[in-house]
């Protein structure tokens, strides 16, 4: 009967497991949540100072910021100006900040700080509108060397990305012709760049990009080309037509027109300085958890109160587990099945040592007294009751002593519940009664074993860490808990209780 | 500190308690048949009604009122039992085997006044001994007077006899003898002696204390090698017969044999321990795997008693 009814537990279990596993690994990739603790990750502060001078009237400076540059992503924003107006205004696919002050006079500095973070992701940005290429008007002589030089490039070439390979290398200094020179100055070349490609119909535009290098100041922004595939934006670096963004290159301004305008202020400049922080990349996962959507799955969102209650929730799986393992695998025989786990809770919040010492000082104590309960000849309920007083008397009393003796460990005992303490004594004098202090003493080692065995691993900083963050992982552990309630093999402690069997065998 | 491997258990056929409760309790005991065996009363009742014969019923307290009318009952006995009717492992149970004046004398020879008993009686019903805390009854039963035979072997209180019964078939028995580790109880975790009865001829086996072997009673001094139950097939039919009464699949049943009524049923296990299986030298795995691939189970008591007595006998 049951060997039909088992496959399907088994199968069960494993998709428990299985369920448990792959969500924690979907949910490290996705939010990036770290499997250990300490875990860093780098984040690249960068600063753009603008510079201006002011003239005496109202000032409106406006800068691009990047917005979604490929291969990063932005993890927090702010300005730094003293007595300005801030904004960050958002429209038709260009961000950008705004200061604003009514009577500027004299050198003004303003400062925008934002942190990237490398991602790995480069998901193209889908485009509203499909970007058109402008007409150019080139006059004589110039038209005719744009159009041989076009030519020539598109002869050479199959793809909008190629084309532009090739017009590049025509312009190069090394490859230039008599129609090259003619173009070609040191100051418009990218701009000549752009329209060109945009005469042979290629959307193009420029950019700026700035080169991340640990703690640099006043670094400019270096220019690169973008054209349009008819598919998404490529960058190009307009001198060696190398496609592509490379590493630790942010892409500042993509797509608007100006960088920095500077409304009632004379001399603007703008200057880039950064610098790599490391933060720690759980705070990161859950910065990022708010933006992401998949932030549901997890407590983050929680108010922080009812965050730390979890995580002391979170822990008694283990703690549970750690149970079942060493009681029906290991055989070690505790008082009350769960009260090791509920020692090991109050151990969690008063350390070891000082907890141990109040546990075994209440316990010890309160024994004394449930020794004269029951010479009284109480009905049970009313002795438990009285136990539980006892038990709170006892508590207060070790908290005070110890307070005034100076040890603010004594105050610890508070954490232990009551209840179960009081129920503990109960059934420890019982034991005691029927079957002798050596059983007590079994038992009470025993739980004390188990308690301490359950308090080192839910005081993990790992375990913590897991089974807050990932609290899917929860499902393994149910997972081996049932798998445990099957385990029908010999227990270890019964290897050494059978072992007289030895002579018959 | 002595192991023994995995491997060697596995090839004794020892029964281990995982496998127990897994195997065995959980699949061939019906939960709700569990009150039955659990609650000594309940069990009596049952059980006479299969020709199971109890020790004699002689009051029941359930209301802490009535243990004033407790006094004058015990006022003329000489010797009983008093059992919380939900309790186990022989906790809770106190035998008064002789009176000193107004003093009753346990059998461990402790002379108790009659408020002790009452207060006792107070704890019963309070639920101190029974299985989850509950409330429960008392029951006061007539002093088994033990067949002189075996109860010269026992250091005090009665031996009695366990046997384990699976799906109708006694598989495997033992014999427990009270010793002073015990307290006069019959229990081998507290120190009872466990002599191992041949299934096939009720005669003694092995004998264990703390689950070492040994041959000689501890406090009596006597050899536990040829020990022989009288009236074994009569015994086994008893226990055979408790599984119609109950239903459960895998119980111990403990019995007694009385100098004049004969055997009678002291009460029902719906856990029986594993320490029989020490007693005996042997698992009780091959015996209950024997039963279980039978083609065409047996359908009377007798009829298993006799198959369980050609099957299992090892002399």
């Amino acid at each position: 009967m049951t060997s039909r009814s088992r496959i399907p537990f088994y199968v069960a279990v494993l998709l428990l497991i299985g369920a448990g596993i792959s969500l924690a690994i979907w949910r490290h990739v996705e939010l990036g949540i770290p499997w250990l603790t300490g875990e860093q990750r780098p984040v690249w502060m960068v600063e753009a100072r603008v510079d201006f001078v002011g003239t005496g009237e109202p000032v409106l400076a406006s800068l691009n910021i990047p917005e979604q540059p490929p291969g990063f992503s932005i993890i927090s924003e702010q300005a730094a100006s003293p007595g300005y107006g801030f904004s960050i205004v958002d429209n038709s696919g260009a961000r950008r900040a705004e200061w604003s002050k009514r009577d500027v006079s004299g050198p003004q500095t303003l400062y925008f700080k934002a942190q990237f973070i490398p991602t790995d992701d480069a998901r193209p940005r889908r485009l509203t509108r499909e970007p058109r290429t402008r007409e150019m008007f080139w006059e004589e002589p110039q038209a005719t060397a744009v159009r041989e030089i076009l030519t020539q490039a598109r002869e050479r070439s199959s793809t909008p990305e190629s084309m532009t390979r090739e017009l590049i290398r025509l312009l190069q200094p090394d490859t230039r012709t008599q129609n090259t020179t003619l173009l070609v100055a040191e100051e418009n070349y990218l701009q000549l760049l752009v329209d060109m490609l945009n005469h042979a119909g290629i959307p193009a535009r420029t950019a700026d990009g700035l080169r991340l290098e640990d703690a640099r100041r006043r670094q400019p922004l270096m220019p690169f080309l973008q054209i349009y595939n008819g598919d998404q934006w490529l960058t190009f670096d307009p001198q060696t037509a190398e496609q592509g963004v490379p590493e630790n290159l942010l892409l500042w301004r993509q797509g608007s027109e100006s960088l920095l305008d500077v409304v009632g202020g004379d001399n603007s400049e703008i200057s880039f300085s950064m610098l790599r922080q490391t933060v720690p990349a759980l705070q990161l996962a859950t910065m990022q958890a708010e933006s992401n959507g998949l932030g549901f799955l997890s407590f983050y969102e929680l108010p922080i109160e009812e965050q730390s209650m979890f995580r002391m929730l979170l822990l008694l799986p283990l703690g549970a587990l750690i149970v079942a393992f060493m009681r029906m695998v290991i055989g070690i025989r505790t008082s009350g099945t769960f009260m090791p786990v509920l020692i090991a809770v109050a151990f969690v919040q008063t350390t070891l040592v000082p907890g141990l010492i109040a546990f075994l000082s209440v316990v010890a104590i309160g024994l004394l007294m449930r020794g004269y309960l029951s010479s009284l000849n109480l009905l049970l309920v009313s002795r438990i009751s009285a136990l539980i007083i006892l038990v709170i008397f006892i508590t207060a009393g070790l908290s005070i002593i110890g307070y005034q003796m100076g040890f603010n460990t004594g105050m610890t005992v508070t954490f232990f519940p009551m209840v179960i303490i009081a129920w503990t004594i109960e059934r420890m004098s019982i034991l005691w009664e029927e079957e002798g202090v050596r059983e007590v003493m079994i038992q009470g080692s025993g739980s004390l074993f188990v308690a301490i065995c359950a308090y080192l691993v839910m005081s993990a900083p790992l375990s913590g860490h897991l089974t807050f963050n990932f609290p899917e992982l929860h499902l393994v552990i149910l997972g081996l808990i049932l798998l445990m309630g099957q385990y029908t093999g010999y227990k270890l402690s019964e290897l050494r209780r059978f072992s007289p069997m030895k002579v018959y065998d | 500190m002595e192991w023994i491997s995995p491997r060697r258990l596995k090839r004794l056929g020892m029964l281990n308690m995982n496998r127990r409760n897994v195997d065995y309790i959980a699949r061939y005991n019906d939960r709700s048949s569990y009150p039955l065996v659990d609650n000594k009363l309940k069990t009596k009742l049952a059980v006479a009604e299969y020709g199971v014969k109890t020790p004699r019923l002689l009051q029941i307290v359930r209301e802490q009122h009535e243990i004033s009318h407790f006094r004058e009952m015990a006022e003329d006995l000489e010797g009983f039992a008093i059992k919380p009717a939900k309790g186990s492992g022989g906790k809770g149970i106190t035998v008064i085997t002789g009176r000193d004046g107004e003093e009753y004398i346990k059998a461990s020879g402790a002379r108790v006044d009659a408020p002790y008993l009452e207060r006792h009686l107070t704890n019963i019903l309070a639920g101190l001994y029974s299985l989850a805390g509950t409330p429960d009854v008392a029951i006061v039963e007539n002093l088994v007077q033990s067949d002189p035979n075996l109860a010269r072997y026992s250091h005090q209180g009665v031996p009695d006899i366990r046997i384990v019964v699976f799906q109708g078939y006694p598989v495997m028995a033992m014999l427990r003898l009270a010793t002073t580790a015990s307290d006069g109880k019959a229990n081998l975790h507290q120190g009872a002696v466990g002599v191992g009865l041949d299934i096939g001829s009720g005669r003694s086996l092995n004998a264990v204390q703390f689950n070492r072997p040994i041959t000689l009673h501890p406090d009596t001094g006597l050899a536990l090698e040829n020990i022989e139950i009288s009236a074994w097939d009569e015994m086994l039919e008893m226990a055979s017969r408790c599984y119609e009464a109950t239903g459960l699949g895998y119980m111990g049943v403990d019995l007694v044999v009385d100098a004049e009524e004969g055997p009678l049923l002291l009460e029902l296990n719906a856990r029986p321990g594993l320490a029989i299986q020490m007693a005996n030298g042997c698992g009780l795995l091959p015996r209950l795997r024997a039963i279980e691939s039978l083609k065409r189970p047996h359908f009377s008591p007798s009829e298993r008693a006799r198959f369980a007595m050609e099957t299992f006998a090892s002399l």
